[in-house]
């Protein structure tokens, strides 16, 4: 009887912990669907600028038993950048503003998530990094919210045999073209000196 | 003593004006076919008053994350700044015109 009991205690406790400090899981943020993508907008002069850039790539580890010991880090290929005037296209990555050639990657590097609240499998939080745009960095924090979709993987690539989980990212912020020297009070009566930054992307399970 | 030789309008060289009255109403023309072209293209193909797209942004959801993301078509789509060219276009042929109008003479 005491065998017994010790048994089922040290198997309690031992699952216990196992749950306590369950892994982190790698999520690779390269899309082979092509959906991820940051989209910016701003305000100019005769209508406001929008466009999106889809060379999204990047790995966070996430742990949805502790969405706080969240790591990882999302590029963003500079020349993937586009809006829907060719010409305009040209002119932001040119060397006045984006300077794609010298700067092929804008940076996001998670340095902490804080503020976190779950429900479910969505968690908001707030994720601080330092952001490298154009050659500058600096550390932004940027309100997000994390959906766990548990088996979620297969159903998307129309394999629902294959298992694996999905994180989708979503988050809005903006930040000043200024701060990163993207022509520092230069046009602003053309081209707004705020850039309003959306991403939504979802992370497939990476191979570490 | 003769008779002072009469000249009227209608002997003179038939193709002196003709010219210039060509050039005149090619002109012309050229200036109401860009005027009309060009608002009849602009208006057609949606009458958009932002600057003119090469690729043409199309919203769509993934099934399974709900994620909206954009595509591009790329076709043309005239803006403002085409249809102001069209526009400006007409008015300077049809400024040029005037330099080729024929002056009319009288002959009492």
């Amino acid at each position: 009887m005491n065998k017994s009991l010790l048994v089922s205690t040290l198997l309690f406790v031992g699952s216990a912990m196992t749950a306590a400090t369950a892994a982190p899981q790698a999520f690779d943020f390269t899309d082979p669907k092509g959906v991820n993508a940051i989209q910016f907008k701003l305000d100019s002069l005769l209508e406001p600028i929008s466009g999106t850039a889809s060379g999204v790539s990047g790995k966070v580890h996430y742990n949805p038993e502790n969405p706080t010991e969240t790591t990882g880090k999302i590029v963003v290929a500079t020349q993937s950048a586009l809006v829907s005037n060719a010409v305009m296209t040209e002119h932001m990555l040119g060397e006045q503003w984006l300077d794609a050639a010298n700067n092929p990657e804008i940076v996001f590097e998670l340095t902490s998530l804080s503020n976190t609240q779950t429900e479910g499998n969505n968690t908001t939080a707030t994720a601080t990094g330092k952001l490298t745009l154009k050659g500058i960095t600096r550390e932004i924090s940027v309100p997000v919210r994390l959906s766990y979709l548990p088996g979620a993987f297969g159903k998307r690539i129309n394999k629902p045999e294959v298992p694996g989980d999905l994180l989708v990212i979503r988050g809005e912020f903006s930040i000043a073209r200024a701060d990163f020297g993207i022509m520092p009070g230069q046009h602003e009566d053309k081209v707004n000196p705020e850039i309003a930054l959306s991403l939504a992307i979802v992370g497939s399970p990476a191979q570490d | 003593m003769t008779a002072p030789i009469r000249t009227h309008a209608s002997d003179a060289t038939p193709t002196s004006g003709a010219p210039r009255k060509k050039i005149l109403s090619l002109l012309r023309l050229l200036s109401a076919f860009c005027l009309v072209f060009g608002i009849v293209y602009w208006s057609g193909k949606g009458a958009h008053t932002g600057w003119s797209m090469n690729r043409v942004p199309v919203t769509q959801v993934d099934e399974i994350t709900g994620i909206e993301f954009i595509t591009y078509e790329d076709r043309f789509v005239p803006g403002i700044e085409w249809l102001g060219g069209a526009v400006g276009l007409a008015a300077v042929a049809f400024g040029l015109s005037f330099f080729f109008r024929t002056k009319k003479t009288h002959n009492p």
